[in-house]
């Protein structure tokens, strides 16, 4: 009796793992045939099929999506556009999480009249579909004079960045006891003091979950960067895109997916590295737009 | 006055100036940000709203003009299709990966020593852009070359898979990169939803004689229903803002038979220049999302749970 139990929960398990390994396989599928496929050559890639092996290991297609895959117009490959994505996402995600981390202060530990209404009012700035301010950010770009620009694109993600920074760093400074604040405050130290001396120094988690999600949101984002930039200020999911959709003749799948995997590696290697902080993330800001 | 009871009523004032300004900094610090918000969001939402009143076409005009793109909108064709689709999209969507990820997250439950590393795997489409997941799903799904040849490689010579070209088919592509791309969140939310389950009910059920099965059926999920509503409306969130996949995975084609009111909407501001008919679809597109988001986020909010 005892003997068929274990026969039974040692096959349930079996049967618990094939499954669980199975959806590992459908998830691992694709990126294993995006790294595959950028080492074949076209010929190989005519003649065999999606799941095999490379036979002849080329790095033709990834030097080519780097250096010289052609752009829409333009011949000179992704490096271009990772540069721009770069130039882009620093100065986004450090003005977005260091104005996020005052705000979540002020209005946790600084609370005054309409400072509640004023979080409301910033966080239903994390809902909207960003389709109902497209126009108008246009526009105003256009007035800035900073139409089609990456500097334009730095000031979109940092405004439409703001509500969620500043979600993050309130959640996590609504966890800290006021009584750290008190204590301070009647050693002298005014807002500041407090915010760099005391407060700062402690939030490290938030800052990290923080710039983990800026990064990862900022440097995925093809909406804003389609909308807002011409092509030679296109971050790289645009560029990404033009080059898949713009390849002219024979269609280099090779070079598609070196593409692909150099425009996701980013924020791959943040997942792999940070994947704790990603999730926390994740979870946090799951209703974001 | 003297020279000195001058420098200290000087002195008084920059002292109470700053106490002023101390007194206000918080506000101050908020300021921009809340700045930023009343413009951009706010201001940037009513500036839609009154446009979508209007004739603007590739310029703003700014007399109003009644319910007219609204009437111009519900009369395109093309919008029907792309509500069509979300409908479509959005339901296998949200179903799909509630399926996948309620299921993972229950087998994961089950005390597996590398669940560190199958979540990992399970995740990590999550960090991509959904333009390389449109890219890469694009090449799998090819017709020619991608799943197609590799089952007909396996002898089954008259396998063909051409969805991604086929106009009532394409839309199932779309579901099909969505739910890889998304279905592992829904697991990790629920993950996290079942440890916050205390043991003590599973031995409890279990001297009851109750079947894991049962107790997760009876028990277990329905106590964490409310990772099921934000679940639902994170997902709900995803598919109505749905534009970076579509546009890399079909551009909205076979002609516009993938399109969704994301997509209609950019084709209209940018490639049509109907600025009235994209305002009133991406007001409509917001209307939607309150619709969804605001009675969420006041039960939240209350901390009551319906």
């Amino acid at each position: 009796m005892v003997r068929q139990r274990t026969l039974a929960s040692a096959l349930l398990r079996a049967g618990l793992f094939a499954i669980l390994i199975l959806f590992a396989l459908y998830y691992l599928m694709p990126l294993f045939v995006m790294i595959a496929t950028s080492l074949k050559s076209l010929e190989e890639i005519r003649s065999g099929s999606l799941l095999a092996m490379p036979r002849d290991v080329t790095f033709e297609p990834w030097a080519k999506a780097w250096t010289s895959a052609c752009v829409g117009v333009q011949c000179d490959g992704l490096r271009p556009y990772i540069l721009n994505s770069v130039v882009m996402v620093i100065p986004a995600v450090a003005i977005s999480t260091a104005l996020g981390a005052l705000n979540g202060f002020a209005l946790t530990k600084f609370r005054f009249r309409g400072s509640g209404t004023i979080f409301a009012l910033l966080l239903l700035g994390c809902f909207i579909p960003f389709q109902v301010v497209l126009l108008p950010m246009a526009r105003m770009l256009g007035l800035m004079g900073l139409a089609g620009t990456v500097p334009g694109l730095v000031l979109v993600h940092v405004v439409y960045g703001i509500a969620f920074t500043t979600l993050f760093f309130r959640n996590f400074f609504v966890g800290v006891s006021d009584s750290i604040v008190h204590a301070a405050k009647i050693d002298g130290a005014g807002f500041f003091g407090i915010f760099f001396r005391v407060m700062l120094p402690m939030s490290l988690p938030a800052i990290v979950v923080t710039v983990i999600w800026q990064f990862t949101q900022i440097w995925n984002d093809f909406l804003f960067g389609v909308a807002f930039t011409a092509s030679v200020a296109n971050p790289v999911t645009v560029a990404l895109n033009n080059l898949v959709a713009s390849s002219t003749g024979v269609k280099e799948y090779n070079v598609d997916m070196a593409a692909a995997i150099i425009a996701g590696l980013p924020t791959l290697l943040v997942y792999i590295f940070a994947g704790k902080y990603f999730i926390r993330g994740l979870s946090a800001g799951a209703v974001k737009g | 006055m003297t020279a000195e009871s001058r420098a200290r009523a000087a002195e008084a004032g920059r002292r109470s100036w700053w106490a002023w300004v101390d007194d206000r900094l918080p506000r101050i610090v908020v300021a921009p940000s809340f700045a930023a918000s009343v413009v951009f969001v706010y201001g940037f939402i009513a500036w839609t709203i009154y446009i979508s009143f209007t004739r603007s076409g590739i310029l703003p005009r700014y007399e109003i003009d009644g319910l007219h793109q609204y009437e111009r909108l519900w009369d395109t064709p093309r919008w029907y299709v792309a509500l069509e689709n979300l409908f479509v999209f959005g339901g296998l969507f949200i179903v799909g990966c509630l399926a996948i990820g309620v299921t993972l997250a229950i087998l994961l439950d089950q005390r597996i020593r590398t669940e560190g590393l199958i979540r990992t795997i399970y995740l990590y489409p999550m960090a991509l852009s959904f333009i390389v997941t449109g890219t890469v799903w694009k090449w799998i799904l090819n017709p020619g070359l991608g799943i197609e040849q590799l089952v007909q490689g396996w002898g089954f010579t008259g396998f063909e898979f051409d969805w991604l070209v086929d106009r009532d088919m394409a839309i199932y592509t779309v579901v099909i990169a969505g739910v890889w791309q998304s279905s592992g969140f829904v697991m990790a939310l629920f993950l996290a939803g079942l440890r916050s389950i205390d043991d003590e009910i599973f031995k409890a059920a279990a001297i009851d004689g109750a079947s894991l099965p049962r107790i997760y059926a009876t028990i277990v999920l329905p106590a964490i229903r409310p990772v099921f509503l934000s679940a639902l409306v994170v997902l709900a969130h995803l598919a109505i803002k749905s534009f970076d996949l579509v546009i890399a995975l079909t551009g909205g084609g076979p002609g516009v038979a993938t399109d969704l009111p994301a997509t209609f909407m950019y084709a209209m501001a940018f490639q049509r220049s109907e600025l009235g008919l994209a305002a009133a679809s991406a007001v409509i597109m917001l209307i939607t999302i309150f619709a969804i988001i605001i009675p969420y986020l006041y039960s939240e909010l209350r901390g009551g749970r319906p």
